[in-house]
Parts: structure tokens; C-alpha cells; sequence
């Protein structure tokens, strides 16, 4: 089991969608780095948080039918690549939606949900997942 | 550096080995390996062993585990063990090429092994999504199986590939596992029968997607100066080549081609002196029906959009324009995921020794093998060659 200091060490990026900005060449990245790949040495020590767009365009997505035994009795459950307005791709699950309505290029904004627990006594995970954008 | 040949291959049965341990299965194809090569095993001075993941048996340290179950202990003998997911078994053969083209070992054991089936398939799935970023895929709930169906649906978006193009993927494979004794499954399928399988991550259904499997594979390498003498059938290596991509699939410009396969396509290609036309069998990482058309034209075997076509036609059956995956592939030989890479190599050197009985393709100069981690993140393309 988990514990809390892996799951308090992400709460910014995993419940704000917060990534990093690279003050040498200004590429966004989601996750954060630490370490901009195209710049290196030269942009160490220069990354800055940076806040990912909310909302965006679904890229591509599939339906789960055969899942982990933590996401067991979501599926099937929707996921999705998204390509944010400002042009970031990220992954996450697709939520409050027909499963049968999802489309390449459907309008969707992340917001703050359960992802799963670590059993009965055990850390709580939360992170974003994206809703139709209506 | 030295040249490097591959002296002798072996290769256990394929599938739900229930009756076998992971050792046991480790060292049953390292013997057939060295009987192959007609030494007694004494000659070999290192030993590199593709696997996975110490999570299906819950066994660290496989490296000792198989150097003393293969007696290689008694001699001291050192072992490494290589982990890439998917690419971990193509992985280990490069580094045993390395190991001996460098004049550092004068014989090298390369093996491969995985035991998948004593874990409940939930937890071999969970096993499998953490070769993909655990904490910004597989902890957002996303499946590995997810990953290669956002692919999937990309692709069809795109116009590169229909949905039946790319289900016949698995077709050939059943077709070419027939004819293989050691495969998990022998028998034919229809475009039908994937189609209609039940869903696992849509549009990808059950028959898109390679089993869990036990299984392991070895070949013994030595320089090819030591092959000339030694009075058995030997395989030139010309190129073992690896490549990297980010961990994540979203991070990157484009999820319908892995740069990581034409990276290290384009490098074993110059290496070998040799263009994809010369290439007469393949083994491809068909962990799911759309890697392996995308192994297709990132290996530049077909153009982009062309690929899924030729399959559905026929074109990379035995007898084909090339001989796509003769053993079955991962499909249907199986996917025990560390002995998988070595597999390949078995395969396309027994094909170039004209080893490989009723799959045997006709006149193979050059054979290549492709093998890959996670989303395409570690890609190994090695070619051999026919003396």
C-alpha cells in the first residue's frame, strides 16, 4: 500500500492540471519536468509551473470492458486523449457521458473526481478526469 | 568489434504451462539451446536473460535464480537479467551481441523467459498497464489494451487503416500458428472471429489482443570466426540495434507511428547495408493487430496506408511478398513477454538455417525481428543474416 507523501506530492498536478513551462525555449509539458527534454543543461532550474488548459477537444478515445481490479466496477468506463486549447495532449478518463455519443473532437473540460482507494482503510486517490463541455 | 553469429537455438512450448515452473522453463530452452550449438555448455562465459517483471512470481534477483538452476553458478558464470517490458527479450539479445561483438565473452547465452499464468489475469493485466507510465496512464485508469485501441481508432480516423485490415493482422498469425508445434494456438481463425469476439478496450476485441502465456526461449552466440569451425549451422547477426520514445503515449506528436521503430529500423538498415525489400521474413511485436500494422510500415515494409491492405490480401503469408510473424507471432505462438523478443530471433534464424519445417520460407537471405516496450518507448530491430 501507498503511502500519503506519494499521493500529497502530486496534488498539484493531479487536481489542478498544473505542468511546467520551460523559461529557455517556453515548451509546455504535462506532467511537470524538471528538465526541458529539447533544451537540457540549458533550461535546468528554468522550468516554471505552468496551468494547463481546462478544456479542450476529445483526440481519439476507447471504452474498457476488461479492467483492473481497483477500476472493476466502473467498467465499461470511457477514456480519452485530450488536446487541450493550449495544445497540450493528455490522458484521462472521459466521465458523466453516453458511451455511445463519445466523437473525435467533442468539446470536453477536466474536472475533480475519485479515481480509486486503497482498499477499505487506505489513501483515497483523487484526480481529473474530463466531462462533456457543454 | 568482432563479428557475431548465432550457433544454436531452443524453445519451449508456448501457453499455460501449469505443470512447469518459471525455472524449469528457463532452463529447458537454454539446454535445447546449447545442444543446438553442439557444446556442452561449459563454453559459455555470460549470460544475459530477458525478463519482465519479478511481479508474476514474486522473485527478484532472476539473474542468480537462472545462472544456478542452469548450473552456470558452479562455474561462476555472470548473469544479467534485462527488463524493457514488451522489448525486454530483444533487449537481452542485443546485449549479448554487444557482449560478444566487443570481445568482452567469447560465448553468450541469451535467454529469454516469462511465467504469466500464476497470477489471476486481473493482475497480469495490472502487471502489463505499469509498462505503460503508471502514474499519469495506468493510474488515471487507462489499460494498456486502451492505449493500442486509442491508437486503433486514430488510425481508422485517419483513413490509414480499416477496422478489418487491421483485425486480419490476427488472422495471419492463427494461419502461420497452425503449422507451429510450439505454438498456444493451432488453430485457423476467420476475419469473423475477431470481429465478433467480445470487447476488451473499444474497438479492440479479445482476438486483437496476444495471450498471457509461460514460455521461454534461448540462442547461443559466439564470434563468427568460432561458428566457421565449430561444424554447425550458424546465422550471421548484421545488426542489433534499440531506439527510445517518451514513456507516455500522449506525449507525443504522433500516436500512429512509433519513432522509436523507424529510428532503430533506419539504423539496423544502414548497418546491415540492405534495404526493407531485401528483408524475406519478419517477426513483428504483434502484442495487439495494430502493432503489427504498424510495425508494417515503420519497418517500411509497405507504405503508410498500405500496410493494412496487404495483410487482408494475403501478402504477408508464407509464399507472400514477405513472410510476416511464421511462428504465429505473439498472437498465436503466445506472449510470454521477456522470452518474446528472443523468440523472434529463434524463429528467424531457424527460418535462415531452414530450420523451420512447414513454415519454412523459401530462399531467405535476410530476416528481421522486431520487439517492443510499453507504447513504443523501447524498440529493438535486429536483422540477421543466411551463410
Amino acid at each position: 500500500m501507498a503511502t500519503v507523501a506519494k499521493e500529497w506530492r502530486e496534488i498539484p498536478a493531479r487536481y489542478n492540471l498544473e505542468g511546467s513551462e520551460c523559461g529557455n525555449c517556453n515548451r509546455k509539458y504535462f506532467p511537470k519536468r524538471s528538465m526541458c527534454p529539447f533544451c537540457r543543461r540549458n533550461g535546468f532550474g528554468k522550468m516554471h509551473p505552468y496551468q494547463v488548459s481546462r478544456k479542450g477537444k476529445v483526440f481519439t478515445f476507447s471504452v474498457i470492458h476488461e479492467a483492473p481490479d481497483c477500476n472493476r466496477s466502473l467498467k465499461p468506463y470511457a477514456v480519452a486523449m485530450v488536446r487541450t486549447d493550449d495544445g497540450l495532449l493528455i490522458s484521462g478518463q472521459l466521465v458523466d457521458v453516453d458511451l455511445s455519443k463519445i466523437e473525435i473532437g467533442m468539446r470536453v473540460r477536466s474536472v475533480l473526481r475519485k479515481l480509486d482507494e486503497d482498499g477499505a482503510s487506505g489513501v483515497i486517490h483523487y484526480g481529473f478526469k474530463f466531462v462533456p463541455d457543454l | 568489434m568482432r563479428e557475431v553469429a548465432i550457433v544454436g537455438t531452443g524453445v519451449t512450448k508456448f501457453g499455460e504451462l501449469w505443470d512447469k515452473s518459471f525455472r524449469s522453463i528457463g532452463i529447458e530452452a537454454g539446454i535445447k539451446a546449447i545442444e543446438d550449438a553442439g557444446m556442452s555448455g561449459s563454453e559459455v562465459d555470460g549470460i544475459f536473460i530477458g525478463n519482465m517483471s519479478s511481479r508474476f512470481i514474486n522473485q527478484q534477483h532472476i539473474d542468480a535464480l537462472i545462472a544456478d538452476y542452469s548450473g552456470m553458478a558452479t562455474r561462476n558464470v555472470p548473469a544479467v537479467r534485462t527488463e524493457a517490458g514488451g522489448a525486454s527479450g530483444g533487449v537481452a539479445f542485443r546485449q549479448g551481441v554487444m557482449a560478444v561483438a566487443s570481445g568482452m565473452h567469447e560465448a553468450v547465452l541469451v535467454g529469454g523467459a516469462e511465467k504469466m499464468t500464476d497470477l489471476d489475469d486481473a493482475s497480469t493485466a495490472s502487471v502489463m498497464d505499469s509498462t505503460a507510465d503508471a502514474e499519469w496512464e495506468a493510474s488515471m485508469g487507462l489499460t494498456l489494451t486502451s492505449l493500442y485501441a486509442m491508437i486503433t481508432r486514430r488510425l481508422i480516423y485517419e483513413g490509414t487503416a480499416t477496422r478489418e485490415e487491421i483485425a486480419s493482422f490476427a488472422v495471419n498469425a492463427h494461419k502461420h500458428g497452425a503449422l507451429n508445434p510450439n505454438a498456444q494456438y493451432k488453430s485457423p481463425i476467420t476475419l469473423d472471429t475477431v470481429l465478433r469476439s467480445g470487447p476488451v478496450a473499444e474497438p479492440l476485441n479479445v482476438f486483437d489482443c496476444a495471450p498471457y502465456s509461460d514460455g521461454a526461449a534461448a540462442v547461443v552466440m559466439v564470434p563468427l570466426d568460432v561458428a566457421k569451425k565449430m561444424g554447425v549451422d550458424y546465422v550471421k547477426v548484421v545488426a542489433a540495434c534499440q531506439a527510445s520514445d517518451t514513456l507516455a503515449l500522449f506525449q507525443r506528436e504522433d500516436i500512429t507511428t512509433f519513432k522509436a521503430t523507424t529510428a532503430a529500423a533506419k539504423e539496423a538498415y544502414r548497418i546491415a547495408g540492405i534495404e526493407p525489400k531485401d528483408i524475406s521474413v519478419a517477426e513483428v511485436h504483434d502484442d495487439y493487430t495494430v502493432g503489427g500494422i504498424m510495425a508494417l510500415q515503420d519497418l517500411g515494409f509497405f507504405k503508410k496506408g498500405d500496410a493494412g491492405k496487404a495483410v487482408l490480401e494475403g501478402q504477408v503469408e508464407i509464399g507472400g511478398k514477405i513472410a510476416v510473424n511464421t511462428s504465429g507471432g505473439l498472437k498465436a505462438r503466445g506472449y510470454p513477454v521477456g522470452a518474446s523478443g528472443v523468440a523472434q530471433v529463434v524463429e528467424i534464424a531457424d527460418q535462415l538455417r531452414n530450420k523451420a519445417d512447414k513454415r519454412q520460407v523459401a530462399n531467405a537471405k535476410y530476416g528481421l525481428a522486431q520487439s517492443v516496450g510499453g507504447t513504443g518507448s523501447a524498440v529493438t530491430v535486429s536483422i540477421l543474416e543466411a551463410i
